[in-house]
């Protein structure tokens, strides 16, 4: 026993098995992807970034209830609110610090009427802090930007709510 | 007048054999990050030009434009001279590795003796670099790698004695022309391997990367070092690794002579043969990288004095001993 082992030490078998081993893995399919070119699937589920979304007609959701406001664990939602002309509570200020945010989903979980939405865009990285308060215009300009995929988002998701 | 054009001459000559050199270096640090890359099944720097081969230049450029910090408390000088010392020693012994029949910058009849003077004087740099950051880690780190490389040195020494034995000359072209019936690596397969393992730990690769063990020492020597000064002491280590990968294929694998002496292959350069033979020494280092798990400090010194350095002994013994027995000795 001690000899084979004495022979395996001096003829380097464990080593060179574990070459053949990486030399034969080298020539095998790549298990990563090629990030910035090309993406892996994400769930429909996914929390990323914020959006407001608007109805069909253009006329936004948010109702001002503030809701997310109260839930939210980080306190990064700040919602001001007023009566619109035609009488109904709207928002006047609806900011998210995105520094400040988890991305827990609980804005999105407590909306009532599914205005505040987490989608599927994980790349808004920026290069001055400034960028990530986000304001009530850069809202629901990101939901128009991605209205299509949440709303098939919201819709594929919705059995199991 | 004439004694100008000599001088431009000779610089003409080294910026011929530098320039390709660095450039190869670059590119060799590409290559070792996409094995290492493959072998993981990753893709490895693909991104910067065709197939991310332009990744080292990128790199290059960035450390070129960051800040050289030069920590408070340490001796300034020698702190900016250790990089600068490692470089040049790595890119001087490039001066006498002949790339064909007279094809060496310096074709001094004791190349090998020099080769291994300045990759001896190569620890100084990491010493220096070590001692003048005036801090735990790199200090630590340059006391092992002071220790690792001169114990390695003793045996890549005793294996270059058994090629010489079978040579008889310390001229490199002389060592290469030697090798026309037969390459050293068919009669000195032991001593390559040790050769291979020693060269190795004097580049201060891994398995035996100590000085620079990011799980205890940070970076090693190279901690308190930033921008293009960390950029040289990176050139250096793979400039002596491109080094230990030509002398390896000069001593053991013929040099710049093609594998068979028939018609479609020597009509190949022996610059290509060399090239082609240090890039397979090389990929071989970067699939050790891949595989083998770092070694511990007492078995570091333990594999090269008590293994290695016994093993190469007994086989200049027993070379001598067999070209003596059977007359083969070389006629100086």
């Amino acid at each position: 026993m001690k000899f084979t082992r004495f022979l395996k030490t001096i003829l380097m078998v464990d080593f060179i098995t574990g070459l053949l081993i990486a030399l034969r893995e080298m020539f095998k399919s790549k298990k990563t992807i090629n990030y910035p070119f090309e993406k892996g699937k994400i769930s429909p589920r996914f929390r990323g970034e914020h959006a407001l979304r608007r109805y069909p007609n253009g006329e936004e959701r948010c109702i001002a209830c503030k809701l997310c406001e109260a839930v939210c664990p980080a306190q990064a939602i700040t919602i001001e609110s007023a009566e619109r002309s035609d009488g109904s509570r709207k928002t006047t200020r609806y900011d998210i610090d995105m520094m400040k945010c988890i991305y827990c989903g609980l804005c999105e979980e407590s909306c009532p009427v599914d205005a505040i939405v987490q989608g599927p865009n994980f790349e808004f990285s920026t290069e001055t802090r400034e960028e990530l308060y986000y304001t009530k215009e850069k809202l629901l300009d990101n939901g128009d930007r991605w209205e299509n995929i949440l709303a098939a988002n919201i819709k594929s998701d919705n059995p199991y709510r | 007048m004439a004694y100008l054009n000599i001088v431009f001459d000779e610089v003409y000559k080294i910026l011929f054999l530098l320039i390709p050199v660095l450039v190869s270096v670059a590119m060799i640090v590409w290559l070792d990050r996409r094995v290492w890359a493959f072998v993981q099944k990753r893709q490895g720097p693909n991104v910067v030009g065709p197939f991310g081969l332009l990744q080292s230049l990128a790199d290059a450029l960035k450390y070129i434009f960051k800040e050289i910090i030069i920590p408070a408390s340490s001796n300034k000088i020698i702190f900016i001279l250790a990089p600068i010392i490692t470089m040049t020693l790595a890119l001087i012994a490039w001066a006498v590795i002949p790339f064909g029949e007279n094809q060496a910058l310096a074709n001094i009849n004791v190349g090998i003796l020099y080769i291994f003077a300045v990759s001896s004087l190569g620890v100084y740099g990491i010493i220096m670099g070590g001692w003048a950051s005036n801090s735990k880690y790199p200090f630590l780190g340059a006391i092992r790698s002071a220790a690792q490389m001169v114990s390695y040195e003793v045996s890549i020494g005793i294996i270059i004695i058994n090629v010489l034995l079978c040579v008889g000359s310390l001229n490199l072209s002389d060592i290469v022309m030697a090798q026309q019936n037969m390459w050293f690596i068919i009669p000195l397969f032991p001593m390559f391997v040790i050769f291979f393992i020693s060269a190795l730990a004097e580049t201060n690769r891994p398995p035996f990367d100590l000085p620079e063990a990011e799980a205890e020492l940070v970076a090693g020597y190279q901690t308190e070092y930033s921008g293009m000064m960390y950029a040289m002491f990176w050139l250096g280590e793979y400039a002596n690794i491109l080094l230990m990968c030509a002398l390896g294929s000069i001593l053991f694998l013929g040099g710049w002579l093609s594998p068979i002496d028939l018609y479609p292959f020597n009509l190949i350069p022996g610059v290509f043969w060399l090239i082609f033979k240090i890039l397979l020494l090389f990929i071989l280092f970067a699939l050790v990288k891949a595989v083998v798990p770092r070694y511990r400090y007492d078995q570091l010194m333990r594999l090269g004095w008590k293994i290695f350095l016994p093993l190469s002994l007994t086989y200049v013994v027993l070379t001598a001993s067999y070209l003596f027995y059977f007359n083969l000795l070389p006629v100086i």
